[in-house]
């Protein structure tokens, strides 16, 4: 049971590993061209909408997927520092919700009551 | 096909909303009942491994890119419902750290992937499981069916959203949403079916919705 608790760690760490590398290697060579939606946008003449709205929150630091001051400098760098960062929030928030909702459903909970009853 | 602010009219933005507060509170109540020591750390790489692949975008047809969405791997490594949470993670943080996709139209960016690309893909995943037989080629070729039909079911609740807010004409912008995401679905399906296959080689008991003993029920402690 030990060995393969084990296991499934190494498969995570490698998942992780590999998520990071795509973050952080691939990233800055994905395709600039507008995306399915905003081509549509663009095409049938809607897209002024949303360049014409003022965003609801402006607070985004890493907004379109770059630092802001690097990206004059070194546009690669901040898209692929800006990559890393965003897969280590969402892991770290998938992970700590995760743990959170898990810890509401621990099956000892059970043993607990029935030791405090005996 | 994240929505930016602009696109849709406040009753749209609202409606859609509401549906998903709704779909978030049913995932929570659901993974509080799912989740157990394997599950945990699945999902958070099934989380950022989506969030690092959405982020490749690669060129299709005309001048016109597509990205990787997830909604059908997450339902099919984790179920629907940690499948839903954890699109919903990912929509949420790209919204608030990387603007991507509008704070108004969160909730409707939700709806489209994190619940109708979510659930759509695994009613089409379980019919076909149900109606073909068991083995590792069929589970990849219901796994390809369902990513296709997430992206397209996604992009034609979301050119309906831009229709019903009076962005565009219905018989503009459906055939025209649809007709390109059913060529981004096609590398959807390709991705799906690659990381589907990868972890079944590897490590076939994490997939939560595969079971090739048949044995639904019996779920192994880590």
């Amino acid at each position: 049971m030990e060995a393969r608790r084990k296991s499934l760690l190494i498969f995570v760490a490698a998942g992780i590993a590999l998520s990071i590398a795509l973050a952080l290697i691939v990233s800055p060579f994905a395709s600039s061209s507008p995306d399915g939606l905003e081509k549509v946008a663009e095409d049938k003449g809607f897209l002024e909408k949303a360049e014409e709205t003022e965003p609801a929150w402006d607070k985004a630091p890493m907004a379109d997927y770059s630092i802001s001051s690097l990206e004059e400098s070194h546009p690669a760098w901040a898209t692929a520092i800006a990559g890393l960062l965003g897969t280590v929030a969402v892991l770290l928030v998938a992970w700590g919700l995760a743990l959170l909702l898990k810890k509401r459903n621990i099956p000892l909970e059970v043993s607990r009551k029935d030791v405090g009853g005996a | 096909m994240h929505i930016p602010d602009g696109f849709l009219n406040a009753g749209v933005s609202v409606a859609t909303g509401v549906v998903a507060v709704g779909g978030g509170a049913v995932a929570l109540k659901k993974a509080r009942d799912e989740l157990d020591d394997k599950s945990v750390p699945m999902l958070a790489l099934c989380a950022a491994f989506i969030f690092a692949a959405q982020m490749l975008n690669f060129p299709i047809a005309g001048g016109t890119s597509g990205h990787f969405l997830g909604a059908a791997l997450a339902a099919i490594l984790l179920g629907p419902y940690l499948g839903s949470l954890v699109l919903m993670v990912v929509l949420i943080i790209q919204a608030l750290l990387f603007a991507d996709g509008g704070l108004t139209a969160l909730g409707a960016n939700i709806f489209n992937m994190a619940i109708v690309g979510v659930y759509g893909a695994y009613v089409i995943y379980y019919l076909l499981k149900k109606a073909l037989p068991r083995g590792r080629t069929w589970f990849l070729s219901s796994t390809a069916i369902s990513a296709w039909f997430s992206i397209v079911l996604a992009a034609l609740v979301c050119a309906l959203e831009l229709a019903i807010s009076g962005t565009s004409p219905a018989g503009t912008v459906i055939p025209a949403m649809v007709g390109i995401h059913a060529l981004i679905g096609i590398v959807e399906a390709l991705i799906t079916v690659v990381v589907a296959g990868v972890v079944m080689a590897a490590r076939p008991d994490l997939i939560r919705t595969y079971q090739p003993a048949g044995n639904l029920t019996v779920r192994e402690v880590a």
